[in-house]
Order: structure tokens, then C-alpha cells, then sequence
């Protein structure tokens, strides 16, 4: 039994290392602009399937590096057309433009690529278990974990030691000032933004060489990303990274003991935490009050 | 009657003359009642969410659960329960109604996006209950077993199973019900502080509204009513299933709100007739259809925020 | 915060103006329905083509669409064209409900097929009765339709879990051991496949060492598979379907599960083995229709027919499944000169399947009793790279006729009841 839960608990850390990455994305965009991305889903497939477009012509290293950027590229178009008319206004419109988003995102995907699903290997070498007894523990999901990793500690070292990344901290706290301070509010919201569907992309080609790549793909992993940020705390990137590994062990634990809840449980721990402490974990009282 | 009052007199009669005989002007239009019977529990639904939120200011993305709940109950009522149709509709409204009332005291201090995530938060443990409960509720294939039953009303029944037309004017009288009930109630002292709410909540406050109390009233109204929507929904298929409580589900019934005109009390009837009427041609005619429904969305939150009514009424006072 | 401007290209006044007229257009045409041919015979078909299920629902419509070219080329139906509606229930049962309703009360069609999703075929096939409507369920697997739901006007092609479950039960036990463990996808579809495969099970003599319920959807198996693997059993059944089956399939491999347990399960479609790495494509299966059967007659014509229509690849069952629907329609109406709908549901009973329809070796009919279409099981193995051809991938090792998988008429719980 200890070594069923300690496997659990060690599985659900990986699963959760991925939460953590779709979940920071969402975040980041969530705290500067306060706009709720319903598409980021669908961002995260359209990463998987350029991944897998340009996979035969760069392998899958080069599908790894370059269609995040890619995405990106493709977020920061949307949100200098659709998203920036938004800003200032009630959330509700953003979150309703966002899901029309998604939406039209995994039609989109439908249409160009077909609703079957596309096959994607992953390098040789990192698809073997490390050991027969760990096998769940194989080379590619330390690999993703390992990408995680870099990818936050990248990130957070960025909006420490950046100008940039210690401007956009400060538009979380008070966008106003900031800009009073004459920094280009514009700009930093759609740099934001794509920094954002950059991650949401790297998750989306990361999960194809876990999962079947198929339009649909997205719409399971937005609402555990959505409560990471829930649970850590809205406004802190730290207590999402908490969030994100708290949901991903309390999912891989009940699947061991009650598997009927493991996808519910998220949701239960979502609503104990907006009632008994609405800040989330790491969460600075009073953030989303408006 | 001044001139404003006789206009808002001949748009309300219109709007029920409309109602009443659109058995008979949809099938000219190449459209069938069973459209017409959607449309109206569908913009039922929109209404009493619209009751929350164009009237309070106060936005609920999970009240498709209520929605689903009344669905359920309904059904399960007619399943094991009883015979009788209006009963088993009072049920669902019930179920949906007081989980609304529960729930909405745990979470009326929360505000904007907070309030939206935690219900779409319970909206999904909803979704994931009647999921899951199978041997209950029937799991991913829905619940079954139950069809809603003829009126009896001793010496004569109505048909409501079997002929199309009178099952629509059951539901549109079911609708009226609603519809009075919500006018009534937003044109009372309490409908009033619901407004004044939305206008301005710190001055509400100042001014002696009991802010958390209205806005809980408020919601499980709401929810009474859209749980009605949702037993007529499920009277309309014969059928309950998960996916009516899910959060998709409620960013339909907020598009129609907000299509038709969050402000205004007919709006979201509008909105719910051009929306199931564009989806069920569009889904006809293309596969695509996924791609126009999202980029309306798009489009009517860029340039319609007010919505269909609310653009025809800056029209006029313009 | 104060509102920012919308920029100036994006004006309201334009897009409307743009917006009125293309939707003037468009939105006027159905509307003023146009004084269609009302001599043509019209086939209805509801299939979920967007959504999860869009691949496999995608398929059948290909496959009903050239069965209705098939048969127009031939004269039709008594002698009028078909016509083929085909409306997207988009994996709701409400909107499956009301596209049904939709294309009886107003399109006036004569046949209904559909649909992939068990449940809204259910749902369906209430209209169905209600409406007097001939109805045959394509690719719906739940037991039921065929079982305890079943209606005089519903029949169905696909395998009931029973049948699928009886197809590889006898072998799985022989050939790799006594203790099963199972994934099964936690609705009904998973929960009677699981039933009967347990059933089987015990009557052999073997044991389940556990069943792991995953809901629909789950991406990651790993916490089933860490409790499937510390069971310790002979052969791992994995019950799930579709993109389940892809990620559990997935997993596995890349767990190296595949090398400690053997892998196996009851239905697999040649959808899902496209959609898995080379390394992935393992285990013993039934798949319910195959396209490479040589010596088989007319098999290597649909084939090659199917592929123009196809993009260049070969049918699946699905494609099968659909085109056998509305084949059937055309063949018994033919048959029976009318278009009744209780006339021909009664002709239906026993009715055989011609050879360049049924596509395969044994007899295979519809069984009067329970409308259960008695078609064969195709057992094998999956082929990580097909040898002649990228889409062999299934090795076909027996084909067992359906009534040798069916359970009895009365062991399926269904009694037709006819309208007076």
C-alpha cells in the first residue's frame, strides 16, 4: 500500500509539472490583462499540430523549439485584433469572446487537419521507463518535467531580473501607474500575452508525444489549468506552480481510491478553497474583488 | 396612454401574437414547431440567467447546472415518481431552486471573476455527479425511461406527447408563467434594489440595500426559474443527460444574453431565437457551423455588447 | 479603467452594412424552401460531426453517401432518386433529438440512420417510434437497442458489446492466461462490455484481478496502469475506445507495460491504430468490418471505389457501417415494393445481406427477434507496419460468424412489440 501511494504521489507530481506549465501561461495573462483565456486550450493544440507539421522537416527537436514561438506568433496576432478592444471592460466580454475563440480554434483545426487523430513518436531514447519497477517514471516525462522546470525557472527569473519582466509585475499590482510612469501599457500587454500562448504552446507539443493529437484535445486540460490558478491564488505565479502540483497529486490519489471522483475532485478542492479562503493559497487578498 | 406607454403596449402584444400562432407562421418559413418549442425553453433559460445578470450585474458562468438539475429532476420525477407532468416539472424546479439557494449563500460575498469561477467550479461537480452516478442519473448516456405524460384534468387529457402544437402551447404557458412571475418581481421595491445594484453597488449599499441578501435572492430566484427552463428541456427530448450541465452549456445561454440585449427583459428571447435558429440552420447546411457560431461570438462582443435590443435602442434615442 | 477606443478600421457601421448583406444571402435561402424534387425518396442520417466522435461519424456518411450513388445509378428506390440529409446532432442529445424531429416532420424523410453516440441514438430511436419511422442504428454499440429498448422500427449493424465480448474471450483465455485485468471506460458502453467479458471469464474458469473504471476523457492512465501492473495479472483489457484508447495505448508502450503483460481487448478500429505511433500498434483485437480480405468477392472493388472517395485511404468499418444503413433501405424496399415503415421492419426480419453488400465470408441477416444485425467478427492482431500497404495495419487471423458471437434472442432481453 505505501508503495502504491508513494508511486501515486510521485506520478501525480509529473502530472501536475504539466498542469503547472499550461496553468503559468494562463496566468500570466490573466494577472496583467485580467482577461480570462477560454481559448488557451485550443492554443495548446494548435502547438501540437504545427509541432507535428514540421516535425518530418526539423525532427522533433526542432518542432519543440520552433512552433512554440510559432504559437506565440499566432496569439500576439490575436491579441492586437480581438483581444486589446477588450481590455478595461467586464471580464464577461472577454471570456465570451475567448470561448467563441476556442470555438473557432478547433474547428479550424478540424477543417485543416481532419478530425483524426494524428500519430506523433517521440525520440527513441526517451520513450523507455527507467526502470521496470518505476515504469511510469519514463525518460519522456522526466523530460517534460526536466522542460518544465527550465521553463519556470526561466520564467520567473525573467519577471524578477527583466526590465520588462519587473514591469509587467508591477501592471499586475497597478496597471495605472505604470503606465502614468510613461511605459507602453500596449506593448507590455501584448508581449504579456504572448509570453502566455508561448507556454500554452510548448504544452501543446509536449502533450502530443503523451496524448492522441485530435482537435478536442484542448477543452480537458483548460479547466484543471484554470483551477491550479484558483487554488494556488489569483496574482501569484508561485502559487500557481503550488496549485498546479497540489491538483495533479490530489487527481493521481483518488484515482488509487475512489477513480469515479479523480476528475471531480479538482473541482471539490477548487470550491473549498474559494470559500474558505478566496485568495487561493498564495493569493493577495483582494486581487479580483472588482 | 402617453406615446411611450402605447408603444411599449403594441411591442408586448406583438411580441405574444408572435408567440402564439408561431406554429403557424414557422412551417411556411421552413422551419417546425419542435424549433419553436426549443427556441422558447432555450430563451426561458437565457431570461432567468439575464435575471441575474443584466438586472443585478452579477455574472453566473455555471448556471447551466441549475439548468441540468431541473432536467433531472424533472425527468426522475416522471421516472419514479409520478404521472403527472406539471408535478414532476414542480420537482425540477425544486432541485434546481434550493441547490441555487444553498449554494448561492456560500459564494454571494465573492464579486467579477471570482464569483464566475466558483460557479463554474460547482457547476462542473454538478456535471461530474450526474456523470459519474450512473446507475442514478444514467451516466454519459443520459437518463431515460421517462416521457412526459398527457394532461388529465378528469373528463378530458391533453396530448402533450404525441401532437407537437400542444405540447408548444403547454410550454409557452409554462413560459408565460415565468415571464409574469419575473416582471412582477423586477418591478417590485426588490426588483428595483436588484437595478440599483447593478447601477452602483457602494451607493446601494450606502442607501440601506442589504447588498449580500439581495443578491442571494436574487440568484436562487434565478435558479428557480432556470430550473423550470431545464424541466421543460428535459420534457422536449424525453431525455436528461450531463451535458446540459455543462459549463458550455452556460456560455450559450450567456451568449444569448448577451446577443439579444443584457439590459433589457425581452433581449435574451431574442437572442435565444437567433442563436438555436442560426445554429440549426448553420449545422445543416455546413460542418463548419463551429466556426460561425464562434465568430459571431466574436463579433457581437467587438461591436454588439449591448446586444441586439440594446443597439436598436440607442437607434432610437440617438 | 477607462474604455479604449475601437480602432477606426473596425467600424460598426461597416460591419453591419458587410454583415447585412452577406447575411441577407445566406440566411434568406432555407427559409424560402425551394419546390424540391417531393418526388424523391429521402434517407435521414444523424451523426455527431463535430465533437469527439467526429472521425468515426465523419467515416459513416462517406460510406452511406456512396451507398446512395450505388443505388441511384441503379434506378433508386421503386424506381425515384435518393436523396441523403445528412444533419450534425454534434454529440448532443438535444440537439440530436431535434435534428431528428427536424428531418421527419419538415424534410419528410423516409428512413433515419444514426447515430454513433449510443445514447442519442436511444434518444432517437424514441422519435423514431413516436413518428413510425424505419431506423437503423449505424454505429451506436450499447446493448440495449437491440436488448431491453428495443423498438419494432429500430435495427442496428454494428456488434453489441455481448457479441464482441464473446469473439475473443475463448482465445484470450487459451492463449495467454487466467487472470484479466481490465480499464474500463466508466459509462454504459464500457460497463456491459466489461459484464459480459467478466461473465465469460468466470464460466472459463479464470479470475479478474480488478477492473479500473477511468472516466471518459482521461488523458493520463497512469495512475490505472500502476494499479493494473501491481495486480499482477495474465493479459490487460483495455475496454476504452477512441482517443482513450489512443492515450491508454499510448502509455502503455511507453511504460513498457506491453513487455511484462500482454496487451489485448474486444473492439478496435482501424481509426485508432492510424492514430498511434508505429511502436503502439500491439495486441489482439475483433474488429468489426476489415478491408483486406482476399478471395473475398466485391470486398476489393468497395475498396477501391471507397478510396477515391476517401482521400486516397481505405475504409473502415465505419464507412462499412454507413454504407450497409442505407444499402438495407434501399434493398428491402425494393424488394417489398412500399414504403410503409411497419411493412418493411417486419421484411427486415431475417433479412439476408447480398454479397457486395455484406462484404465479407459468412451469413450475414438481420435476426428477426432482437434486430440485431448478425455480422461477423474479425479476430487478430494489430501490425505495427503494414507490409504491402501503410494501412494494413490488423492482422485478421478468424472471422466468426455473428450468430456464433451473439448471445440468444432471449438472453438479450428484447421483445418487439408491433404497433397494432
Amino acid at each position: 500500500m505505501t508503495q502504491l501511494l508513494l508511486f501515486n504521489i510521485t506520478n501525480g507530481l509529473i502530472i501536475g509539472a504539466f498542469y503547472v506549465l499550461m496553468a503559468l501561461g494562463l496566468s500570466l495573462i490573466l494577472n496583467l490583462s485580467n482577461v480570462i483565456n477560454f481559448a488557451h486550450g485550443g492554443f495548446l493544440v494548435l502547438g501540437g499540430y504545427i509541432a507535428y507539421t514540421i516535425t518530418p522537416y526539423v525532427g522533433f527537436w526542432g518542432g519543440l523549439l520552433i512552433a512554440p514561438p510559432l504559437t506565440a506568433l499566432i496569439g500576439l496576432t490575436v491579441e492586437r485584433i480581438l483581444i486589446r478592444p477588450l481590455y478595461g471592460r467586464d471580464p464577461l466580454y472577454s471570456l465570451l469572446l475567448t470561448f467563441g475563440l476556442a470555438f473557432i480554434i478547433e474547428d479550424g483545426t478540424r477543417f485543416i487537419w481532419g478530425a483524426q487523430g494524428k500519430p506523433v513518436t517521440v525520440p527513441a531514447f526517451l520513450a523507455k521507463p527507467l526502470s521496470i519497477d518505476f515504469f511510469f517514471i519514463t525518460g519522456y516525462r522526466l523530460f517534460m518535467v526536466a522542460v518544465v522546470a527550465v521553463t519556470v525557472t526561466l520564467l520567473f527569473a525573467f519577471l524578477r531580473y527583466t526590465r520588462i519582466g519587473v514591469r509587467i509585475r508591477a501592471g499586475t499590482l497597478d496597471l495605472e501607474t505604470v503606465s502614468a510612469l510613461g511605459i507602453n501599457v500596449r506593448a507590455l500587454r501584448s508581449l504579456n500575452f504572448a509570453a502566455g500562448i508561448f507556454l500554452a504552446g510548448l504544452s501543446g507539443v509536449l502533450a502530443a508525444g503523451q496524448l492522441g493529437l485530435e482537435p478536442t484535445m484542448g477543452t480537458g486540460l483548460l479547466m484543471p489549468s484554470f483551477i491550479a490558478i484558483i487554488v494556488g491564488g489569483v496574482g501569484s505565479l508561485t502559487g500557481t506552480l503550488l496549485g498546479g502540483l497540489l491538483i495533479g497529486v490530489a487527481s493521481g490519489l483518488t484515482a488509487v481510491f475512489f477513480p469515479a471522483a479523480s476528475e471531480a475532485v479538482i473541482y471539490v478542492m477548487m470550491a473549498v478553497v474559494l470559500l474558505i479562503r478566496p485568495r487561493g493559497l498564495l493569493g493577495e487578498e483582494g486581487m479580483m474583488s472588482t | 396612454m402617453s406615446g411611450e406607454q402605447t408603444r411599449k403596449f403594441v411591442v408586448l402584444a406583438a411580441i405574444w401574437l408572435a408567440l402564439i400562432f408561431a406554429p403557424y407562421w414557422i412551417v411556411p418559413l421552413g422551419g417546425y414547431t419542435a424549433l419553436a418549442t426549443r427556441v422558447l425553453v432555450l430563451g426561458l433559460a437565457a431570461m432567468s440567467l439575464n435575471f441575474l445578470l443584466g438586472f443585478t450585474g452579477v455574472l453566473s458562468f455555471g448556471h447551466a447546472a441549475y439548468f441540468g438539475l431541473g432536467a433531472y429532476g424533472t425527468g426522475l420525477a416522471l421516472k419514479f415518481m409520478t404521472g403527472s407532468t406539471p408535478l414532476s416539472l414542480v420537482m425540477g424546479m425544486l432541485l434546481g431552486g434550493v441547490a441555487g439557494g444553498l449554494l448561492g449563500a456560500l459564494i454571494v460575498r465573492r464579486r467579477g471573476v471570482y464569483f464566475a469561477m466558483v460557479t463554474i467550479a460547482f457547476g462542473q461537480v454538478f456535471y461530474y455527479i450526474a456523470f459519474q452516478w450512473s446507475s442514478l442519473t444514467g451516466g454519459d448516456d443520459g437518463l431515460r425511461g421517462f416521457s412526459r405524460q398527457p394532461l388529465d384534468f378528469g373528463f378530458f387529457q391533453i396530448d402533450i406527447l404525441s401532437n407537437t402544437n400542444y405540447f408548444y402551447y403547454f410550454v409557452l404557458a409554462c413560459f408565460a408563467l415565468a415571464v409574469a412571475a419575473m416582471g412582477i418581481i423586477l418591478r417590485s421595491p426588490f426588483g428595483r434594489g436588484m437595478i440599483a445594484i447593478r447601477e452602483n453597488e457602494r451607493r446601494a449599499r450606502f442607501l440601506g440595500v442589504p447588498i449580500e441578501r439581495h443578491i442571494w435572492i436574487a440568484f436562487t430566484l434565478s435558479c428557480f426559474f432556470i430550473a423550470l427552463a431545464g424541466g421543460l428541456y428535459a420534457l422536449v427530448n424525453n431525455f436528461a443527460d450531463p451535458k446540459g450541465l455543462h459549463y458550455s452549456q452556460s456560455g450559450d445561454f450567456v451568449m444569448m444574453a448577451v446577443m439579444g440585449g443584457m439590459r433589457t427583459f425581452w433581449g435574451p428571447l431574442l437572442g435565444a431565437v437567433v442563436f438555436v435558429v442560426l445554429q440549426d440552420y448553420l449545422s445543416s447546411v455546413t460542418i463548419n457551423w463551429m466556426s460561425f457560431v464562434g465568430m459571431l461570438f466574436v463579433l457581437v462582443v467587438l461591436f454588439f455588447p449591448r446586444g441586439l435590443l440594446g443597439f436598436i435602442r440607442r437607434k432610437r434615442e440617438a | 479603467m477607462k474604455n479604449e477606443q475601437i480602432p477606426q478600421k473596425f467600424d460598426r457601421r461597416t460591419v453591419l452594412k458587410t454583415a447585412a448583406a452577406a447575411g441577407v444571402m445566406q440566411i434568406a435561402s432555407p427559409f424560402v424552401v425551394p419546390a424540391w424534387t417531393a418526388d424523391n425518396v429521402k434517407m435521414g442520417m444523424v451523426d455527431p460531426l463535430t465533437g469527439v466522435y467526429a472521425a468515426p461519424a465523419g467515416n459513416e456518411v462517406i460510406g452511406a453517401k456512396y451507398a446512395v450513388e450505388q443505388i441511384n445509378a441503379k434506378g433508386g428506390i421503386l424506381g425515384r432518386q435518393v436523396e441523403l440529409l445528412v444533419e450534425d446532432s454534434a454529440n448532443d442529445v438535444g440537439t440530436g433529438v431535434q435534428k431528428a424531429r427536424k428531418l421527419i416532420e419538415r424534410d419528410n424523410v423516409n428512413f433515419i440512420i444514426g447515430d454513433v453516440n449510443s445514447g442519442i441514438a436511444a434518444a432517437i430511436a424514441q422519435v423514431t417510434a413516436e413518428k413510425k419511422v424505419l431506423h437503423i442504428v449505424s454505429g451506436g454499440h450499447t446493448d440495449s437497442i437491440t436488448g431491453k429498448d428495443c423498438h419494432w422500427n429500430v435495427y442496428r449493424v454494428c456488434n453489441t458489446t455481448r457479441m464482441e465480448a464473446n469473439s475473443v474471450s475463448d482465445l484470450l483465455y487459451s492463449k495467454y492466461g487466467k487472470k484479466w485485468h481490465f480499464i474500463t471506460p466508466d459509462y454504459a458502453f464500457g460497463h456491459t462490455l466489461y459484464d459480459a467479458c467478466a461473465a465469460n471469464l468466470k464460466k472459463l474458469g479464470g479470475t479478474v484481478t480488478g477492473n479500473e473504471l477511468t472516466p471518459l476523457g482521461t488523458t493520463d492512465f497512469s495512475a490505472y496502469l500502476i494499479k493494473a501492473k501491481a495486480a499482477n495479472p495474465d493479459v490487460l483489457l483495455l475496454l476504452v475506445q477512441g482517443s482513450d484508447m489512443i492515450n491508454c495505448l499510448k502509455q502503455i508502450v511507453q511504460f513498457g507495460l506491453d513487455k511484462q503483460i500482454h496487451v489485448a481487448g474486444t473492439q478496435q478500429e482501424l481509426e485508432s491504430l492510424a492514430g498511434l505511433p508505429p511502436e503502439a500498434r500491439i495486441g489482439i483485437w475483433m474488429f468489426e468490418w476489415y478491408w483486406k480480405q482476399p478471395g473475398v468477392p466485391h470486398v476489393a472493388e468497395f475498396v477501391a471505389e471507397m478510396r477515391k472517395r476517401n482521400g486516397g485511404k481505405v475504409p473502415t468499418a465505419r464507412h462499412w457501417f454507413g454504407y450497409v444503413s442505407a444499402m438495407t433501405f434501399a434493398l428491402v424496399a425494393n424488394q417489398q415494393k412500399t414504403l410503409d415503415a411497419v411493412k418493411l421492419a417486419q421484411a427486415l426480419g431475417d433479412f439476408e445481406l447480398p454479397p457486395e453488400v455484406k462484404l465479407q465470408p459468412n451469413k450475414v441477416y438481420y435476426r428477426k427477434g432482437d434486430h440485431q444485425l448478425m455480422t461477423s467478427a474479425f479476430v487478430g492482431e494489430a501490425v505495427s507496419k503494414g507490409k504491402d500497404d501503410p494501412e494494413d495495419l490488423y492482422r485478421v487471423d478468424s472471422v466468426v460468424p455473428g450468430d456464433k458471437t451473439a448471445p440468444s434472442v432471449a438472453d438479450t432481453g428484447c421483445e418487439v412489440k408491433w404497433p397494432a
